[in-house]
């Protein structure tokens, strides 16, 4: 019954997570936050793989990696550039998504 | 069985008039100079031919006097299946020589009446579909077919009122006689449905056969809704308001549509109908109190009017209120009704084209208060005119006493209330009558001229009159007056002689035995003979013997309520029109409003909701995160719930 | 011969025809000058060829022409075709209306600049465009001619899906490119109350794919029937979603404020085509899909769908006599009109569905005759206001008399068209609720009314002098009404033709509503 305890951290961790998205203007902040939000999961699914005994979810959790690691590429690159083109990195400067 | 090429060819009365009514409708102005005298040719020719099918009729014994042609599958719907066929008997054969030898009269009095009309070939080219569509009326061997006539009949009536109709208010009576007329069809409509609901049929034939059978509610209904019909079309209580007005038309249109024939459509139906209305006493007593109510309501209205066709046109109205009371007295009633149908076409198809020759000699007079006098300078119309007046007196031995005198003799026959209620009416109506047809004839043609010869006239008192050069019309016009006149005066008791009509018309109307009146015939015969001389003397008194005032007076109360007809047009407005024109406004209204509303309502909701949902898109990213959590932990509390 | 003719893909050949030289006519630009000439000669072929079917075609055999091709099996598509009587009669009534419209329009589309200002351009690529334009205008009628032949040979309720909608797509450019001043919102409005009853009846031709779980033929109208049998509550919602559609089409009151936009707004020829045949599909989709696949539900509803057509008769016929433009109020006698269609279809008496079935022929000749007539008025006056026109029947004898024979048809004056089917559909109406008999009859007063009324206003009285020079209707309109109004007259005389094609489909229909109820 130990695993629970790495459920109760992969939700400890999501919270964080989330949290700091919520809080933090700063992209490159809100991008761990993130980042560690996506580790949560990819935590939850090899937990319970683990704990049913198959292996769908540690491959999920492989794909999920993947996704991740194309993300960061795509989401540092927009943060370079909107830091470059306005002088600063913080969300609430920005609200293109509106158009 | 005879062999009767004649009778076999009667399709050809209908065919030879519709054919010519195409040629002249579809030629045009090509046709314009002749196309009147093929008017003329083509009723002359179905008069002819109809003649000769009377006389085929003749020599048949009575019982073979009823043929029956079948034409042609018209409606073959499975259930309900229709032939066109024609009823070929004395009752439709009366009609037919009714209409194609009047029709023929009026339509060479027509040529030179219409002479300066520039669309005079158009004109008869309506003439002449009228004359088809009434005969495939009285044709028709069934009520489909029939209905086909009933309606062409207003659809050639509809034209023909309209046929001055640069005229605003002409066009208007034209459109309200076809619509009257149609509320009276939805009747014949109704009656019809019942017809097929009960027996499953529309020919003469087997509704007739069944008609003993059917239960009595049926046939009650059925016989109502025959006689809204025929109110429509005979413009009897309550559905009459057209009739005043459709004097718009033509005065030749007058005297052939409104007087001699389409409006005495609703008696032919009615005594074509007896069957059903031998099954269905209420309805028939519902007709004789329409009949009754309306020849009191045409003769009240007759007595005021100082226009001359309003006048003749309440008159008719009147008159045909005999007929419907004599058809709806049943059997004894019937073959006098059609009798006083005939004799009514003469005599008053005569003073109509009288009135025509009149307004033809004054410049289109109408008024009767600017006539006055005229018998020199119109001596034949003042002749043929005065035959039709003592006809529709009912002066011995004109034709209106042996046909209206005998309806009076019915009126009083019965039992109960029935008799001392239509005997006096009927007795009454011929007083009046009396009163305001001889009113008619001395304002025209007798007193005082209320018009001058010319302008520089010596008398001072003429000043204000109008300058008139009252002439008699031509002979093309005075001709067909004579042979009328000769009609109203001789008809009737040629007739009448030995019975000779009411045998005639057995074979379709059945034999009657004789039945006495409450009253003594004599004493009847008296009675009415004393009370219209009674009626004529007051009306000499008044407008022959002392002077008549050019500008109407005030008169009492019921004599502003007849000028009005009795406030008829005042009570349609009110009942009918006003609240109908006031429903077509507020549901035109409520129909861009409320439904097309509703549907551009849900448009505009949609794009409206659309522009609220958008904006919760602010564009920033936090937001959005949030709004996401937001949402993931509210799904979490109604997974965690619902599992619970 | 006969064998010949069965043995063609003779439907199948009559909507390829004219869409292929829509396509043509659209594409080529050589031919573009040709257009009109070349437009008139195929839908005249075309109708040469639905007459002659007529002799092979056995009025109490069924379906006949039958063909059926796989196409998407996988969802049970196919097509096939094949017609009864009504189908046969439907089609020949719109290839007959076809050639009438496209040489009443013959000069009347205009570039959109030159139209209301009189007289054509007169430079050289003015003509060019309107060779196009005028191209345009062929191709569409064409393709319209195509999709109104197939929707009423269509058996596989997969294909009519598809083409029911396909037509909104000709309809949509008829008004929105070639209509009046608010042609776009009416298009629109038109589109939009389309697609919105289409995708509701979409919703229960794939509850009945789901359903019948699919494989080859699946939607086949003759392997549907039945398929819902027992489940009373799917086959209602099921006919619900296609009455909706059905509805729209042919416009029953309360949703038929689209109508009186578009026809308004539309070329009279398109108007005429609108309402002469494609509001039919509406009535012609109750018939032959409703009640073969849903009768019980049909059985269960039809008494609220009456009370819906009496409400439709007598608002339509008010509607239509407090309308100011001429052309909405043809529109609203249509939906007065339509409301007796309905009547006789759900009334449940054979009398009453020969007559609905007759009604949509008569009713789409002279709705075609009235439009076109009074498009040629509003062309020559310039306006659709019956107040602006006073004393027309002296200027304009023969438009006059068009408009009056045609209006005669619409209030069912008898000898004319529309007296049979109104006849048959109140007699047969009474026949089994004399109650719905005696509310539908009120219509024939009405309808006397609004005809009388527009007549009054537009022909009769003093002439305006404003408009005393109109010319009257020239060679070549007076040669496309005339066939309307033969038309008229046959159908008011001699029905007899078209009934006996026409009863063998409405007793069998007719016996599957007595049966269910």
């Amino acid at each position: 019954m130990t695993l629970v305890h790495y459920l109760v951290l992969s939700g400890i961790l999501f919270s964080i997570g989330a949290v700091t998205v919520l809080v933090r203007r700063n992209a490159l902040v809100a991008f761990m936050g993130v980042e560690l939000m996506l580790n949560a999961a990819n935590l939850m699914l090899v937990t319970f793989a683990r704990m049913h005994g198959d292996l769908h979810g540690q491959v999920i959790a492989f794909f999920v990696m993947v996704v991740a690691a194309a993300e960061v590429v795509i989401g540092l690159a927009i943060i370079v550039s909107i830091h470059r083109t306005r002088g600063s990195a913080s969300l609430d400067d920005a609200n293109l998504l509106k158009n | 069985m005879q062999d009767t090429p004649l009778t076999n060819l009667a399709w050809l009365l209908i065919a030879i008039p519709l054919a010519s009514a195409a040629v002249l409708l579809v030629g045009g102005r090509r046709t314009n100079a002749w196309g009147h005298w093929l008017g003329v040719v083509a009723a002359a020719a179905a008069a002819l031919l109809g003649i000769g099918i009377l006389i085929e009729m003749l020599g048949l014994p009575e019982a073979e006097r009823i043929h029956d042609l079948h034409l042609f599958s018209w409606i073959p719907a499975g259930d309900l299946s229709v032939d066109a066929g024609l009823l070929v008997d004395p009752l439709s054969m009366t009609f037919v020589l009714l209409i194609t030898f009047v029709g023929a009269l009026i339509h060479v009095y027509s040529v030179a009446y219409m002479e300066h009309d520039e669309n005079r070939r158009r004109f008869f080219a309506y003439l002449n579909l009228f004359v088809a569509a009434m005969l495939v009326l009285v044709l028709a061997d069934s009520y489909a077919l029939l209905f086909v006539g009933w309606e062409g009949v207003g659809l050639a009536s509809y034209l023909l009122i309209g046929f001055w109709n640069q005229r605003t208010e002409y066009a208007v009576a034209a459109k309200k006689a076809f619509v009257m007329n149609r509320v009276g069809d939805m009747g014949m409509l109704i009656a019809m449905m019942l017809m097929f609901a009960s027996i499953g049929a529309v020919d003469f034939e087997t509704v007739f056969a069944a008609a003993e059978g059917t239960n009595e509610g049926i046939l009650t209904a059925t016989g109502l809704m025959l006689v809204l019909a025929a109110c429509g079309k005979s413009a009897q209580f309550p559905l009459q308001a057209w009739l005043g007005d459709a004097m718009a038309g033509p005065t030749p249109v007058s005297a052939l549509i409104h007087a001699a024939t389409m409006v005495t459509a609703g008696v032919y139906l009615i005594v074509r109908s007896a069957p059903v209305f031998e099954g269905a006493p209420t309805a028939q007593l519902v007709a004789a109190i329409i009949g009754a109510i309306t020849l009191l309501f045409g003769a009240i209205v007759g007595c005021a009017k100082d226009d001359i066709k309003k006048t003749l046109a309440a008159s008719t109205m009147s008159q045909i209120g005999y007929m419907v009371l004599a058809a709806g007295l049943g059997p004894i009633g019937y073959a006098f009704a059609i009798f006083h149908l005939v004799t009514h076409g003469f005599f008053k198809a005569g003073m109509f084209l009288g009135a025509g020759s009149v307004m033809h000699g004054m410049g289109d007079e109408v008024n009767m208060r600017r006539f006055g006098a005229l018998r020199r300078s119109m001596q034949i119309t003042w002749i043929t005119f005065g035959a039709g007046w003592l006809a529709i007196l009912g002066i011995p031995p004109f034709s209106g006493f042996w046909s209206k005198d005998k309806i009076i003799e019915a009126a009083f026959v019965g039992e109960g209330w029935q008799p001392w209620v239509f005997g006096p009416i009927a007795l009454l109506g011929a007083g009046i009558t009396a009163f305001y047809m001889s009113r008619l004839f001395f304002m025209t043609f007798h007193g005082k001229a209320r018009w001058k010869e010319s302008e520089d006239s010596a008398n001072e008192s003429d000043k204000d009159l109008p300058v008139q050069h009252p002439h008699e019309s031509p002979l093309l016009m005075t001709v067909p007056m004579i042979v009328l006149a000769v009609g109203s005066v001789a008809l009737g008791g040629l007739l009448a002689i030995g019975d000779t009509f009411t045998h005639w018309l057995e074979p379709v109307t059945g034999h009657v035995e004789h039945h006495d009146p409450v009253i003594a015939i004599p004493v009847l015969i008296g009675a009415t003979i004393a009370i219209v001389l009674a009626g004529a003397f007051i009306a000499w008194r008044q407008y022959a013997a002392s002077a008549v005032p050019v500008t109407p007076p005030e008169g009492s109360v019921l004599t502003r309520a007849a000028r009005v007809d009795l406030y008829q047009d005042a009570v349609n407005e009110a009942v009918f029109a006003t609240p109908g024109a006031r429903v077509t406004e507020v549901l035109t209204e409520a129909d861009t409003t409320v439904v097309d509303g509703a549907a551009r309502g849900l448009g505009s909701g949609a794009v409206g909701l659309g522009t609220w949902w958008g904006r919760l898109q602010t564009g920033f990213v936090r937001s959005y995160a949030s709004i996401m959590v937001v949402g993931v932990v509210l799904a979490v509390v109604v997974v965690l719930a619902t599992r619970v | 011969m006969t064998s010949i003719l069965v043995d063609l893909p003779w439907l199948s050949l009559l909507v390829a025809v004219p869409l292929l030289a829509a396509v043509v006519i659209w594409l080529v630009p050589g031919l573009q000058k040709l257009a009109r000439p070349l437009g008139l000669a195929v839908s005249l072929l075309v109708l040469a060829g639905a007459i002659a079917m007529v002799p092979g075609f056995d009025a109490g055999g069924g379906y006949q022409f039958t063909e059926t091709y796989s196409w998407i099996p996988a969802i049970g598509a196919s097509w096939a075709v094949g017609i009864n009587g009504l189908g046969l009669v439907m089609i020949l009534l719109a290839v007959a209306l076809v050639p009438i419209v496209i040489a009443a329009a013959w000069n009347e589309v205009r570039l959109p600049e030159a139209a209301g200002s009189g007289e054509t351009g007169s430079g050289e690529p003015d003509t060019k465009a309107l060779d196009r334009r005028r191209a345009g205008y062929v191709a569409l009628v064409l393709a319209l001619e195509a999709m109104m032949v197939a929707i009423f040979a269509v058996r596989d309720l997969f294909s009519f899906y598809v083409v029911f909608e396909a037509m909104l797509v000709p309809v949509y450019f008829m008004i929105g490119v070639f209509g009046g001043p608010n042609r776009r919102p009416a298009a629109l409005k038109f589109l939009l109350y389309s697609l919105a009853g289409g995708l509701v009846m979409l919703s229960g031709v794939i509850y009945l794919l789901v359903q019948t779980g699919g494989g080859e033929q699946a939607l086949l109208l003759d392997n549907l029937a039945g398929a819902l049998e027992g489940n009373y509550t799917a086959q209602l919602w099921v006919f619900l979603s296609f009455l909706i559609a059905f509805a729209i089409k042919a416009p029953m009151v309360p949703v038929h404020t689209w109508l009186p936009d578009a026809a308004a707004e539309a070329p009279p020829g398109t108007s005429a085509l609108l309402v002469g045949v494609l509001d039919k599909v509406g009535t012609f989709g109750m018939i032959a899909i409703c009640l073969p696949l849903f009768p019980e539900a049909v059985a269960n509803v039809a008494p609220y769908l009456v009370v819906l057509a009496i409400i439709s008769i007598i608002y339509g016929g008010i509607l239509a006599i407090g309308q100011k433009d001429v052309m909405r109020l043809i529109a609203f006698t249509s939906v007065s009109h339509f409301g007796l269609i309905v009547l006789g279809i759900f009334i449940g008496t054979q009398t009453a569905m020969v007559g609905s079935m007759i009604y949509m022929v008569a009713h789409g000749v002279s709705t075609a005759a009235l439009f076109l007539v009074a498009g040629f008025l509003t062309q020559r006056g310039g306006s659709a206001q019956m107040s602006s026109y006073s004393g027309m029947q002296r200027v304009v004898p023969v438009l006059a008399g068009v408009f009056l024979i045609s209006g005669l048809a619409t209030l069912a004056l008898p000898g004319l068209s529309g007296f049979v089917p109104e006849y048959l559909v109140l007699l047969g109406s009474f026949e089994a609720s004399p109650a719905a008999g005696v509310f539908a009859v009120i219509g024939v007063v009405l309808s006397a009314l609004y005809i009388l009324l527009a007549y009054q206003r537009v022909f009769t009285g003093p002439v305006d002098p404003d408009r005393s020079d109109l010319p009257d209707l020239g060679g070549r309109e007076r040669w496309t009404m005339v066939p309307l109004v033969l038309a008229m007259l046959v159908l008011g005389f001699f029905p007899a033709p078209v009934l006996d094609v026409l009863t063998p489909a409405a007793d069998q229909f007719a016996a599957i509503l007595g049966s269910a109820s």
